[in-house]
């Protein structure tokens, strides 16, 4: 993985993605060390997006590495025309990796090819954002003991969630079995269930969330986005039928855990917070230990 | 009426016959081949002959030039049956088809508005889908396909 830059989740073997979920562990002992004294890690906000900022510069900040870099494009030289080429090979000869969010998609294919040191990319329009990803399988793994013959129903807005579709990507490796739980409108693509099919993966769809979920071992949320629907009065009638409350946990599996990619409105009902099958904020943690991991692979630090 | 298509395009000496190609990607095969570019060859086409099987067909002859693989597979794109004969002094010495290629470089536009390939100066690559005949084009860069109904080609 030295000096590979991460642009989407099937860059990586599965090989690889355990050894960056062993790594991880490490770090989640071990989370201040300082492994990257010396070196400057760049952060390139093309749009903002606070958490996924943070979350990189704690864990660059942990491991005693410095963060050079901007949170939206205005306050950079994108402002004044720059073209996203030179931005990346101006900051290539200022930073030991890239990290990048941008609001176009293939923009972080197109910066690993033009970058002198590795991209990783943090999340490029509604393409690809595989340190979520990464995240959410050490989630999963920690809470469940491992990867493998898992049920995971994955809930809310299945046709454009990118953190859906990377995911079920991923845990195809697994051999998982899939409950795809949405309205109408935002099903999960063909696509991505002729890619199940291929893979001898068994799946069902429903519409309907309490009675779906009681076999789980996951039940990942995504927000139904009000925008995503071109008649409004379709996103009245389903934005209350995706909600999770605690009363429909009553009857689930012990081991369940409920996570969510973050930033919540009302899909998960705050009664859930205090239940202990409700894992999405230990979830955003694992996203500093897991980003320490694919740094310092990428670094050749581990 | 016999159509006789010798009579409307007159044979060449040396060169390259281009045959079955969709009437209406006549113009996107010129293009492709770039032999709206050159200056030397002599260049002949005709279209809207009936054809069986694509309804209304082109051709196009152009004298003097052998084609490469490479280059004539690009067309697949646009034109994925068609048929090439290859004149050597006026004969007919080999009868070739057109391969879908791997990958398309340059050519086609991606059709998502979203794709950095249409915001920036950069060279477009797609992997080709080729299911039961219909060709695909999956970005490189944004990952979404184009397929035929969506397929603009760059000249």
């Amino acid at each position: 993985m030295k000096n590979k830059s991460l642009v989407s989740i099937d860059d990586y073997t599965k090989e690889e993605y355990l050894e960056i979920l062993r790594v991880a562990s490490e770090f989640e002992k071990n989370p201040v060390q300082n492994i990257l004294e010396g070196r400057v890690v760049a952060t390139l906000f093309f749009e903002p997006s606070t958490r996924t900022r943070l979350s990189f510069e704690s864990a660059v900040n942990r491991l005693g590495g410095r963060v050079i870099g901007f949170t939206d494009s205005s306050s950079s030289s994108v402002s004044k025309g720059e073209s996203l080429k030179d931005t990346i090979l101006t900051v290539s000869n200022y930073s030991d990796l890239i990290v990048m969010r941008h609001p176009l998609e293939g923009s972080a294919r197109y910066a690993s090819e033009v970058a002198t040191v590795p991209v990783i990319n943090a999340g490029d329009g509604a393409n690809q954002h595989p340190t979520q990803c990464l995240l959410d399988l050490y989630s999963i793994q920690k809470t469940q003991g491992t990867l493998e013959n898992l049920k995971i129903s994955l809930v809310g807005d299945l046709k454009y969630g990118r953190t859906v579709h990377s995911l079920l990507m991923a845990m195809s490796h697994f051999n998982p079995t899939f409950n795809f739980i949405s309205p109408e409108e935002l099903k999960l693509p063909d696509e991505y269930k002729l890619f199940l099919e291929s893979k001898g993966i068994a799946y069902d769809e429903y519409s309907e969330l309490a009675e779906n979920i009681k076999d789980s071992d996951i039940i990942y949320m995504t927000r139904v986005q009000r925008e995503r629907f071109a008649d409004p009065l379709e996103y009245e009638k389903v934005k209350n039928v995706y909600i999770l409350k605690n009363k429909m946990l009553e009857g689930t599996k012990d081991n369940l855990r409920v996570l969510h990619p973050l930033p919540r409105v009302n899909e998960i009902s705050t009664d859930v917070d205090t239940s202990h099958k409700a894992y999405y904020f230990p979830q955003a943690l694992n996203g500093v230990f897991t980003r320490q991991a694919i740094m310092s692979k990428i670094l050749g630090l581990r | 009426m016999k159509e006789d298509k010798k009579l409307i395009v007159s044979a060449i000496q040396n060169g390259t016959v281009i045959d079955h190609i969709p009437a209406h990607n006549l113009f996107n095969v010129i293009s492709i081949l770039g032999l709206d570019k050159i200056t030397e060859n002599q260049v002949t086409f005709g279209t809207n002959f009936k054809s069986d099987r694509l309804g209304r067909k082109a051709i196009i002859k152009v004298s003097g030039i052998y084609f490469k693989d490479s280059d004539i597979n690009k067309i697949a794109l646009v034109a994925p049956h068609a048929k090439l004969n290859i004149i050597k002094d006026y004969e007919v010495v080999e009868k070739n088809e057109v391969m879908v290629p791997e990958e398309i470089i340059g050519i086609a536009k991606c059709m998502n508005p979203k794709c950095i390939t249409n915001h920036e100066a950069i060279t477009t690559r797609f992997d080709v889908m080729d299911k039961n005949g219909n060709i695909s084009l999956k970005c490189r860069y944004c990952q979404k396909i184009t397929d035929q109904a969506h397929l603009e080609i760059i000249r």
